[in-house]
């Protein structure tokens, strides 16, 4: 008969400090193995490394505003599934959310671009991009909310039909034709090119997911919609005894989920790349999923959990240009962040009590 | 003129990576585990396949025995790692199965590239790819008479042996999971941990071994992927959304790894369907056709959520960490 | 019996959830060819020490022997291995599965898993006691009983011989319970040992040869059944002799408030739940309902609060102006928009009643939180009625932050129907609303219940305890599946006569 050496409990709640407390120290030992594991594959000093990171991601100025455009998107799209989260509908389909909203984007452009005053494209585009994501989002939503379809499983497959559409209207669209891929859309023009504030190409952006932000902070905490989502989270019953139609709260949920990747799309599309490819999203759609549960689907601490891994992937690549490795290597480095992080949060919520053999 | 005979060997050999994630993945899956880092996982599994046979290869003197054993294990040992790593965050920890699993696809895919990169590197080749020929040429070896039997044999025997023991490990756990005690026991833990527990079974050892199990299958897919289909020849990022697609799979054949068997080829048919259709059909039709096994598993998911038949839902439990002392 | 060696024995058994001491130094032993019925109110501990004893819970102190020496049960396999087998109240079944798979679930058993071979077995097993069983139905397809039929036949397969019964009759019909006591009967005579936890007196007169009461998580004593009488278990249960003494006011001009005609109600499962009942629930009245667990009281309530789909019948709500408004098909918040004010305590509070990761402030605000106009939550509003409710019901919690769940169930249970009173409800439902609180909150409750039937609100209360129903109570309705079996005045009815309605339709007075 064994002897169970220690035994697991819940804990009743921890303060915020020691919590974060554990957060902060699963951060350090993981930059301590990350650091390991740099030294080992490149023989590199990590301080070195860690150094150069620091170069890559605040060098010069213009790294600084690379670094904060990133941030922006990434918590942008962090924003719009956190709705969906708390309310435990676990939206993976961020990535074709903003893909679609993106292409949205790039039709109006392209179709409408020099036909309309640009103040009126622009408006055309951002209704585009929010109304194609949110549709996007809302088709799962129906289904979960009429049926209970697994939303995991159907998000995660609508991402690689929006990615085929868009592959799709890349061919339709390409120019020059034969070459595969849509160039930069209104060169010439700049028509639907969202304006640039103070001359700097990614103001526009980052204020844009900053007033985001604070929006989405309030609407979670301090209207009846965040209130009602989060009774639906936590207790669908609850819900429907104080007379939540939880499936309207569902899809009403979605659409904005949907809506704000949308206008992830319209950054992306419309302010900084002024093209659609099916690469646009970059793997952000997922990154978002894991930012958003880090933060404990509170947007102001999404700003510093997308900011962790933003450095990250920036610091890496500056590595992986100084010392010729591949860039790849950024995401290892944030795998290992990622695995301690969320390996942490066990010993947030339980407790270990360790038994005494007895003689 | 569609010509059927060369479409079903290439939609064959496109199905089987496929076919191994779906294996590895249902069996997780079985088990309540919603692994998402199956995709990272082959891709691991691929490289550390790559890896043995490139360390191999460099030593000369190639032996037809080593040349197939050492990327196999490696393979295998790589992708283990992968699902050790899965379990102790999701059954130890408990952690959130979504954000762990994506994490890994994260770091798996990143793995594969950096590693895949630096032999790159090494070779100081041209092209960014590494070619084993060598080991490749053991692994996707044909039967006997497959040149011989025309039409036949190009269909049933002109693949590598790692096409076959994707089919054969397919049956074999769709067998282990209907009609044996640990298959039983295996659904039960899936279904409802609660039960399956008080029923004796230790919860925590099942999840390990099913996950585990299921990660050195997929693995394999990675493997047969870049030793079979590429040849030998590794590329970053060549993979692409196999790992994705294996998870369709799984819910397109609701959970039953011998429906995998003709699924995955069906599904390995619609993604190189587009190289088949008649010529001056616009490319970009091409594109749709390849997102047919998404849709199709899309409506797959909606027809089987509507119709709520209890055999054919995902596993009760999956997705959900379990505690015994939650209350 | 002193010359018995126990068959296990549980010393100084302890075990906390988070603040609440479920088991305190609890002493046990059962011994070979007895019944033992371990006897308690609800939270007394039952539950929790035989879940000790199965694996599922493990003890924070104490020490275990069975046959004389020390084990450590730390999963549900050890306690198999030791031969100690649990039928847990609620069915630790696979749904998906039949009823043979889930019987050998767990088993190790030699060679490959021949499922023909287990089904012959579990048929004889069921013909050798009597049960009706089809061995390859898959459980999802199976009702209720059945069910658990299925849980005694896997004990049964498995030759457990400590056999312990999680108040297994709860969800029987009479006939079905007689059936199940002379297995148990059998399984005594053949040397085992059986637990069976109860808070039914009768049963333990019934069945049992030895009982042992917890009360508050404590061992309270255990004596012989024959030497005991149903006062004496009662008092060691509650502590004091039971003079309930609840006050019980005249109504004050009752008119009808509610009416509802011919209700049928069928489950998903497409069992009837409710069959054509009728009745009328006055102002300023408290209207009991009574009945054996699972007879349709939950959907009654549920029907009434708009949260249960109804085949037939009508529900009507009467205005003080003898206006009427059907509430048949309505949903809690078109009733609520009707300008209905009704309130529901519903029998899970932390499942339903309650959010309980939400502070009293947020769960205050789960009944008001659509005030004002606007997007915006007004907070100011659920704030002071929290602090009402801490205050008025005298709530014991660290401050109002502190999440629901985290709370003593008397606290909880002062919170839900606090915030349920606080709205000025015209309809008050309560769904076991002493459930699981000790003397003192109950009182506490039955007083805030004779409030609001003063103030002139239709009280429609389900209870489970006869003697609270016939004290508290201006009329009884008595269910007995899911038929109206009577309706009795609370004052001249015995208990006698309304314990027979629920086990037979109209007491078995007509024919």
């Amino acid at each position: 008969m064994h002897n169970a050496l220690f035994h697991i409990s819940k804990r009743r709640e921890l303060p915020w400090y020691s919590a974060w407390g554990i957060r902060g120290a699963a951060i350090v030992l993981a930059l301590v193995v990350c650091a390991i594991v740099t030294a080992l594959a490149t023989g590199l000093n990590p301080l070195a490394v860690y150094g150069t990171m620091f170069q890559g991601a605040f060098g010069t100025t213009r790294r600084v505003w690379i670094l904060l455009q990133n941030l922006a998107i990434l918590l942008c799209i962090s924003l719009a599934v956190t709705p969906a989260f708390k309310m435990r509908f676990w939206n993976i389909g961020a990535e074709g959310q903003v893909l679609i909203g993106g292409l949205a984007t790039a039709a109006c452009m392209i179709l409408l671009g020099g036909k309309l005053p640009n103040g009126l494209l622009i408006l055309i585009m951002l209704l585009a991009a929010v109304a194609a994501g949110a549709v996007w989002a809302m088709i799962p939503a129906i289904f979960k909310a009429r049926w209970n379809t697994n939303e995991t499983l159907f998000t995660l497959m609508m991402n690689y039909v929006a990615t085929q559409l868009v592959a799709f209207f890349v061919i339709v669209w390409e120019s020059p034709k034969g070459s595969g891929k849509i160039g930069i859309i209104n060169q010439n023009t700049e028509a639907g090119w969202l304006p640039q504030l103070a001359g700097q190409k990614y103001l526009l952006n980052i204020v844009v997911v900053a007033v985001l932000t604070v929006a989405m902070y309030v609407y979670l905490n301090y209207t009846k919609h965040g209130y009602e989502i989060s009774v639906v989270g936590e207790s669908e019953r609850t819900a429907r005894y104080v007379g939540v139609k939880v499936g309207r709260v569902i899809i009403r949920t979605l659409c904005l989920s949907g809506a704000v990747c949308g206008i992830a799309g319209l950054l992306l599309v419309g302010g900084t790349d002024h093209t659609v490819t099916t690469s646009i999203a970059d793997g952000r759609g997922f990154t978002a999923v894991m930012v958003s549960w880090l933060a404990k689907f509170n947007p102001i601490g999404m700003v510093f959990a997308s900011f962790l891994i933003v450095f990250l992937g920036r610091g890496a690549s500056e590595i992986s240009t100084i010392y010729g490795l591949n860039h790849s290597f950024g995401d290892i480095l944030t795998g290992i962040i990622l695995f301690f992080i969320i390996g942490s949060e066990f010993f947030i919520t339980y407790r270990l009590s360790f038994r005494k053999k007895e003689v | 003129m569609f010509d059927i005979v060369s479409f079903i060997p290439r939609a064959v050999m496109q199905g089987i990576p496929l076919l191994y994630g779906a294996t590895g993945e249902t069996l997780t899956e079985k088990s309540g585990n919603l692994n998402l880092g199956i995709p990272g996982i082959m891709y691991v599994g691929a490289i550390s396949g790559v890896i043995g046979a490139f360390l191999y290869e460099r030593g000369g003197n190639v032996q037809p025995f080593p040349a197939v054993a050492i990327p196999l294990l490696c393979c295998l040992f790589g992708s283990l790692l992968m699902g050790l790593l899965y379990c102790f965050l999701t059954v130890t920890l408990r952690a959130n199965q979504n954000v762990t699993g994506l994490a890994m696809t994260t770091f798996g895919v990143g793995f594969g590239n950096f590693f895949g990169g630096s032999l790159i590197k090494l070779t100081g080749s041209d092209v960014p790819s590494i070619a084993l020929s060598a080991t490749s040429a053991y692994f996707s070896k044909s039967l006997p008479f497959a040149d011989s039997l025309g039409a036949f044999g190009k269909i049933f025997l002109s693949y590598g042996f790692l096409a076959y023991l994707a089919v054969v490990i397919a049956f074999v756990a769709a067998w282990v999971l209907k009609k044996t005690r640990v298959g039983l026991h295996l659904r039960a833990v899936g279904e409802n941990p609660a039960t399956a527990d008080a029923a004796g079974l230790n919860i925590t050892r099942y999840k390990y071994a099913a996950t585990c199990a299921g990660s050195m299958i997929a693995g394999l897919g990675g493997l047969y992927y870049v030793m079979d289909y590429a040849s030998g020849v590794w590329s970053n990022n060549a993979f692409g959304d196999r790992g994705w697609l294996a998870i369709a799979l799984v819910i397109f054949t609701i959970w039953r790894p011998n429906i995998a068997v003709p699924a995955s080829f069906l599904f390995g048919g619609l993604y190189i369907l587009y190289l088949f259709i008649p010529a001056g059909m616009s490319l970009s039709v091409k594109e749709l056709y390849k997102m047919s096994p998404y849709v199709v598993t899309i409506i797959v998911l909606i027809i089987v959520s509507v119709r709520n038949k209890k055999e054919n839902q995902p596993p009760e439990s999956l997705g959900v960490a379990y505690f015994r002392e939650e209350r | 019996m002193g010359n018995k060696v126990a068959a296990v024995q549980m010393r100084d058994i302890t075990k906390s959830f988070g603040t609440v001491k479920a088991n305190d130094k609890v002493w046990l032993d059962i011994y070979r060819g007895e019944i033992l019925a371990l006897l308690g109110e609800n939270g007394s501990g039952k539950t929790t020490l035989m879940n000790m004893l199965s694996g599922i819970y493990f003890p924070d102190g104490g020490q275990i022997f069975v046959d004389g020496k020390e084990v450590t049960i730390g999963s549900p396999r050890d306690a198999f291995d030791l031969g100690i087998g649990m039928i847990h109240q609620h069915f630790k079944l696979v749904e998906v599965l039949t009823a043979a798979e889930n019987i050998v679930l767990g088993l190790r058993e030699k060679g490959r898993l021949n499922m023909a071979a287990v089904e012959r077995k579990v048929r004889e097993i069921c013909e050798t006691y009597g049960f009706d069983v089809d061995p390859g139905q898959k459980v999802y397809d199976m009702s209720v009983s059945q069910k658990q039929t299925v849980e005694i036949v896997k004990v049964l397969y498995r030759g457990a011989d400590i056999l312990i019964l999680d108040e297994p009759t709860a969800v029987l019909t009479p006939q079905e319970t007689d059936k199940l006591f002379a297995v148990l009967r059998n399984m005594r005579d053949s040397g085992k040992a059986v637990v069976i936890i109860t808070h039914k007196m009768h049963e333990v007169e019934e069945l049992s040869d030895r009982v042992a009461v917890l009360r508050q998580g404590r061992f309270v004593g255990d004596m012989a059944t024959k030497d005991t009488n149903a006062q004496e278990m009662t008092n060691m249960m509650v502590g004091h002799a039971v003079s309930l003494n609840i006050s019980r006011p005249e109504p004050e001009d009752p008119r009808p408030r509610i009416e509802v005609k011919g209700l049928t109600v069928r489950s998903i499962d497409g069992i009837v739940k409710l069959d054509d009942v009728s009745f009328t629930a006055r102002s300023g009245e408290i209207l009991g309902v009574a009945g054996i667990s699972g007879c349709g009281q939950k959907e009654l309530l549920e029907a009434i609060a708009g949260l249960q789909p109804t085949e037939r019948g009508s529900i009507s709500y009467i205005n003080d102006d003898g206006s009427r408004e059907e509430l048949l098909g309505k949903d809690p918040l078109s009733i609520l928009e009707m300008g209905v004010s009704l309130s529901f305590v519903p029998e899970d509070r932390l499942g339903m009643g309650l959010v309980g990761n939400m502070d009293m402030t947020g769960n205050m605000m789960l009944r008001s939180y659509r005030r004002g106009k606007g997007p915006f939550l007004d907070r100011r509003f659920p704030l002071h009625r929290a602090e009402w409710v801490r205050q008025e019901l005298d709530v014991n919690t660290p401050g109002l932050t502190t999440p629901v769940r985290r709370l003593s169930g008397g606290n909880v249970q002062k919170v839900l129907v606090g915030r349920e009173i606080a709205s000025a409800p015209t309809v008050l439902l309560t769904a076991y609303a002493v459930r699981g609180l000790d003397i003192g909150a109950s009182y506490t409750i039955y007083d805030m219940i004779n409030l609001q039937k003063a103030k002139g609100v239709a009280v429609i209360y389900v209870g489970e305890d006869l003697d609270v129903l016939l004290e508290l109570s201006d009329r009884i309705l008595v269910l007995c599946g899911g038929k109206v079996s009577g309706i009795v005045d609370g004052r001249s009815a015995t208990k006698r006569e309304v314990g027979m309605m629920m086990t037979k339709l109209g007491g078995g007075r007509s024919a």
